[in-house]
């Protein structure tokens, strides 16, 4: 057991647990935050899918060790604080669109959403059906087409 | 002050078409309970002037059985007014995506005059009271659920109105409501809120209310959000493992290397339950059980484990033994083959997994003298009766919660994992919280089963004499509960003959729509004791494909366009009209590069009837275009499905259901299926079974919601699937030149590097940071 601090959704948050614990079970099983899903523990489903200093990375497979005091941890809850509003454009995109069937992937396809329209921007281009054909996150209810849609609308808005 | 109760007048006046009967419950705040369900039976009867009999699935459809069965029971759901002015309804039915909740809350809101957001629906426990009224299946809910919850709703609107009218001393006629509000012109107005107390009836008695006609609708009808969309792109939507239940710590289950296999002997017990963050291991029926801190730990508990294992029932069986043993099965065919005036193809359908994206998981809670389980049940009741049974408590002991899932697609019809954390609570005597991991899920989850579909037709001068189809499956597992309702119901059913469930299921589910002559459609299962279930559309994806792709070559041997044939010789006039639109929305014909195809597909059920009409590329450049561990393939590139669902409820939500049946239409031509080998399928993870994902899905997806063809919605939830596969297939044999007779196409090659089957869950990764993008 050793202590691991970080930054989680704005706040500064300690936990006390053995080093290769993935970070996922750090957030749904001690800290109770529950937006980031378990699909597969293996990298792949990507519902997990959550931010690392505003870059998209899978907690299920990332040790809490390896996660440094200064790094900010950014979940669904968090999102919205990110631009200081009650929902961010991709979350307010996704209501317009009706995109979510269960529910399950929804978190971590919306915050694989905002990274690769963020990644776009930072190359100054706008997002391509290419990009969207290589995002990972499985829907198993197949909403495919209205997550692109609203991934183009949040992004213009982005 | 205490409120003034006016004492309703009971109600005997006969129902008309459109007034129903219900009943004011004795509660202290408006509630309405409803009785009358004899219209949620709805049988139409089909066209009749036709050289084809019909079958059974024109006359009376799988939804009609369950609505029949449904009558007796229907009465004790009830809709409540609230002081704060919402209503509430506790449905008894399952969210798994697929919208109900949604649709019930637009019912509600329709006859009660109150907007969506003041309706709360939340998900009943398990009532062994509603019998087999709590059976989430069959596309059947909302054909079962629409008389009845806007009977409870209109009656509670009424009794507001009566309420406020003798309070106001005004005549009922002249009380209006709308948004909640009850207004006379006088200028008088009260909330629902502040009259519910006054509406309540402090004895049960039997009231009427007349039903809007559907050209008055404000709400059914028009396009509508889902209610929890909010709740599900902020995080707040709660499914099973998210749960926090006192002391319910996570566990998972070491398995065994083939399917049902048992434990032996563990050697290390008591070393696993010394690892860190670990509380209890156990053995149980199908493996051995670690209870930890975090389901991290537990997947280190359950692969430090070391263990023998008893192999399973089927351990000696791979596809290919499974193959031969239902070739052998094959009913005969009635009429020889005819050599040129036939056309014969069979097709063979590889196992595919019905795993959602949530894990199976539970909370259990088994003590002494009682237990409390949470869990997504798509049949609560049969859960805890067999719960109950397998712990030796009484049933009224076990209190069952129905969660909302992450998907269902037939697996939650089971309810494995609940009686699975049941029997570890009990054994660790101690609450747990039970997920299966994704491994688990795809080898020793239930699948559909393996299936080949034989058909032969005969033509002669341009007709169709006969179809016969010969669909032989390994066998699908309906002891869920669907089969007592066939039990159950069976003396009344318009079938000859002693059928089995799944035969009855099956020709109660389908049915040719077009005028071939002689048609015939017999099941046959094999017996093999994999982990089977029905899965979205049950047995419609593979019997309508395997019609579809006959249907086009049978037009091609006569010489014509897939359409014009169809046109010819179809005899459902919805389907018709759903097949004319595509063909115009989509634009059937037109000019496609060579290895590009279009293909049409159409299927009618669940008094439902849908065209799809897509296009393929199956080019080298896109068929091989690189993606990290997926499957690529030819693309589906262009969709346009349309249907007609009777009277549509949801546009929106209808809508959506059509876009998730194309995706799993696409998957189940193209890339998804478990390798069966020694007694255990290959698949470990979604980069192993490959559902379509976001490089499969067609970039361009139109969905057109016919206009209003009757009177009662149709299902809607599983109705697309069949055609979607049947559209991609027609479309891929056409692109390629080549009739495919496997399913998935992809099948024969294994795409992956399989997990070792054990230890069973393979450990998570550390490298996440290096994808991070």
């Amino acid at each position: 057991m050793s202590q691991h601090t970080f930054m989680l959704n704005g706040a500064r948050v300690t936990v006390e647990v053995a080093d290769d614990v993935r970070l996922l079970w750090v957030l749904r099983d001690i800290l109770g935050v529950t937006g980031p899903k378990y699909g597969c523990g293996l990298n792949v489903c990507k519902s997990c899918t959550s931010h690392i200093n505003g870059k998209a990375f899978n907690p299920c497979s990332v040790p809490v060790s390896d996660i440094k005091d200064s790094d900010e941890i950014t979940t669904i809850e968090g999102l919205p604080a990110t631009v200081g509003a009650a929902l961010h454009p991709m979350q307010e995109a996704w209501l317009e669109e009706d995109v979510s069937q269960c529910g399950y992937c929804q978190p971590g396809q919306i915050m694989a959403a905002v990274a690769l329209v963020r990644m776009a921007k930072t190359e100054g281009r706008a997002i391509t059906d290419a990009d969207l054909d290589g995002l990972r996150n499985i829907c198993r209810c197949g909403t495919y087409s209205r997550i692109r849609t609203a991934i183009k609308k949040g992004a213009a808005r982005m | 002050m205490a409120e003034h109760r006016r004492s309703p007048e009971e109600d005997t006046s006969p129902p008309n078409r459109r007034r129903f009967l219900g009943y004011l419950l004795a509660a202290p705040t408006l509630a309405v309970g409803v009785t009358w369900a004899g219209a949620a039976s709805g049988v139409e009867q089909a066209e009749a002037a036709i050289p084809s009999l019909p079958q059974p699935e024109d006359i009376f459809d799988l939804g009609d059985l369950q609505n029949l069965a449904a009558l007796a029971t229907s009465g004790l759901i009830a809709v409540q007014v609230n002081e704060d002015g919402t209503a509430s309804f506790a449905l008894h039915r399952t969210e798994v995506g697929q919208g109900i909740s949604t649709t019930v809350a637009m019912m509600i809101a329709e006859e009660l005059d109150l907007p969506i957001d003041k309706v709360h629906i939340t998900l009943a426990d398990a009532r062994p009271e509603l019998l087999m009224n709590q059976l989430t299946g069959g596309s059947n809910s909302v054909r079962s659920i629409y008389t009845p919850v806007r009977t409870a709703s209109a009656i509670a609107r009424q009794q507001l109105v009566r309420t406020a009218a003798a309070q106001w001393q005004v005549p009922e006629g002249e009380v209006t409501t709308k948004d909640g509000v009850l207004s006379h012109r006088s200028g008088k107005s009260a909330s629902y809120g502040s009259l519910t107390k006054a509406a309540a009836s402090d004895r049960t008695i039997q009231v009427s209310a007349t039903l809007k006609a559907p050209a008055d609708f404000r709400v059914l009808g028009k396009p509508q959000n889902r209610i929890d969309a909010h709740d599900i792109v902020t995080g707040r939507k709660q499914f099973g493992m998210d749960l926090r239940v006192p002391n319910a710590k996570p566990c998972m289950v070491r398995r065994p290397p083939t399917i049902n296999g048992t434990v032996r002997t563990v050697r290390n017990l008591a070393a696993v339950k010394a690892m860190p963050g670990i509380t209890d291991v156990a053995v149980i029926t199908y493996g051995v059980a670690v209870r930890g801190d975090t389901f991290g730990q537990c997947i280190d508990g359950l692969r430090a484990l070391d263990v023998d294992w008893n192999p399973g029932p089927v351990a000696a069986e791979s596809d290919a033994t499974v193959l031969a043993k239902i070739k052998r099965a094959q009913l005969p065919m009635v009429v020889p083959p005819l050599g040129a005036l036939s056309v014969e193809a069979e097709f063979t359908f590889a196992f595919a997994s019905n795993a959602p994206l949530e894990p199976d998981n539970a909370i259990a809670d088994v003590r002494s003298d009682r237990a409390e389980i949470w869990s997504t049940l798509k049949v609560p009741i049969v859960a805890q009766g067999k719960i109950a049974a397998q712990l030796g408590l009484p049933q009224n002991k076990v209190v069952v919660h129905v969660v909302p899932g992450g998907g269902s697609f037939g697996r939650h019809l089971f309810h494995d994992v609940a009686a699975e954390a049941a029997e570890i609570s009990q054994k660790m005597g101690k609450p747990v919280k039970l997920s299966w991991t994704r491994t688990d899920d795809f080898r020793q989850g239930r699948t559909h089963p393996m299936c080949v579909s034989r058909v032969r037709a005969t033509h002669l001068l341009g007709n169709v004499l006969t179809y016969e189809q010969r669909h032989t499956s390994s066998e699908t597992d309906f002891g869920h509960g669907l089969g007592e309702m066939i039990t159950n119901f069976a003396a009344e059913l318009p079938i000859a003959g002693n059928l089995s469930f799944a035969e009855s299921i099956f020709l109660l589910s389908q049915s040719v729509p077009y005028n071939f002559g002689v048609v015939t459609q017999l099941l046959n299962e094999v017996p093999l004791k994999f982990n089977t279930g029905s899965m979205r559309n049950i047995y419609s994806p593979n019997v309508v494909t395997a019609q579809e792709l006959v249907v086009d070559k049978l037009a091609a041997k006569l010489g014509k366009d897939p359409v014009a044939f169809r046109r010819e010789f179809l005899k459902d006039q919805r389907l018709r009209a759903v097949m004319e639109k595509a063909v115009t929305v989509g634009q059937w014909g037109r000019k496609l590069p060579k290895g590009m195809a279009q293909g049409i597909g159409l299927h009618a059920e669940y008094r439902g009837a849908v065209a799809t009409l897509v296009e393929i590329d199956c080019r080298p450049e896109t068929v091989n275009r690189p993606i990290r561990d997926g499957v690529t393939g030819p693309r589906v590139t262009k969709a346009t499905i349309v249907v007609d669902a009777g009277l549509p409820l949801n546009p929106r939500g209808l809508d959506a259901q059509m876009i998730g049946g194309l995706n799993d239409g696409i998957a189940l031509a193209l890339t998804s299926s478990l390798h069966m080998k020694d007694g255990l399928p290959l698949e470990g993870s979604w980069d192993n079974y490959f559902y379509t994902r976001q490089w499969n899905t067609p970039p361009e997806v139109q969905v057109v919601v016919m206009p209003a063809t009757s009177s009662t919605p149709s299902g809607a939830g599983e109705l697309a699937v069949a055609p979607c596969f049947a559209a991609v297939a027609c479309a891929y044999a056409r692109a390629t030149g080549t009739m495919p007779t496997s399913f998935p196409v992809n099948h024969g090659t294994l795409s992956f590097e399989p997990y070792p089957t054990q230890p069973s869950t393979p450990q998570s990764p550390t490298d996440g940071l290096a994808t991070a993008f």
